[in-house]
């Protein structure tokens, strides 16, 4: 049995008061993913083939650099909230959630630096 | 933490194919976040010349490969359109059981086809596709 008041356990306990942040973010990324994934499944089958020379030039050119940077940052961004929140519910124990949170925000910030260093690349080394 | 009641688990309801469609919504969800980390390491393999390119895009080119990537694409349709879906729910539409019923088909039906597209899309030539 606890001396503390029911208000003094119940503080700091409670919302964080960013709930309501996450489920925004994780629409406005799927609002900005929907036409980006469109575009690259729509690009990535039309292209005439997957040699070397033509998929960098595909990479290189035009806006293609900067929409692909944007399908790797906001998809590694709402991947990360997506994740977050199957980890929350699967994951059990205090110790393998924290684990696993923290490595998913490793792996997603790794996945977002590595695809932008890799178009920054292609885009202004490799293409010239 | 621990004896915090919980909220009756799915198990106590009746099945429903929505119910499907949900949890295809989350298992896409994870299997598409693995397929943005395929992608970026292909993207990674090209920007380190011809010879890294050429070690990783013929394990795409395979025949589980191609599977593979039709798969994700697949994922990438189906959680597109069911995110369309919950993203018109969160505006407050198509929240009534037969509405959920029909765009629950029609999530399905459209993924159906454009996978199938996808499937032909890679097959069709040796080379050709990504």
């Amino acid at each position: 049995m606890s001396l503390r008041a029911p208000l003094a356990r119940a503080l700091h306990h409670g919302s964080a008061h960013d709930g309501v942040g996450h489920w925004l973010v994780q629409r406005v990324t799927a609002t900005a993913l929907a036409p980006l994934a469109i575009w690259l499944l729509i690009a990535l089958l039309s292209l005439p083939s997957s040699d070397y020379t033509t998929v960098t030039r595909w990479i290189g050119a035009g806006l293609h650099p900067v929409l692909l940077a944007l399908v790797v940052l906001i998809g590694a961004w709402h991947a990360w909230l997506g994740v977050q929140v199957v980890i929350e519910d699967y994951v059990h124990g205090f110790l393998a959630k924290t684990l696993a949170l923290l490595a998913s925000v490793f792996v997603h910030v790794l996945v977002a630096a590595g695809g932008l260093y890799a178009l920054l690349r292609i885009a202004l080394v490799s293409h010239a | 933490m621990a004896e915090r009641p919980l909220s009756p688990f799915i198990t106590v309801y009746r099945w429903s194919y929505t119910m499907t469609l949900s949890i295809l919504h989350r298992i896409t969800g994870v299997a598409l976040a693995l397929a943005l980390l395929g992608l970026v390491a292909w993207l990674l393999s090209a920007s380190r010349g011809a010879d890294a390119y050429a070690t990783f895009t013929p394990l795409l080119l395979s025949i589980p490969g191609k599977l593979l990537v039709v798969l994700a694409m697949a994922a990438l349709i189906y959680h597109c359109c069911n995110g369309l879906r919950h993203l018109a729910w969160d505006m407050g539409w198509g929240f009534e059981r037969v509405e959920a019923r029909r765009s629950a088909a029609l999530v399905v039906i459209v993924t159906l086809i454009a996978a199938a597209l996808c499937l032909y899309a890679l097959f069709r030539s040796g080379t050709g596709g990504a």
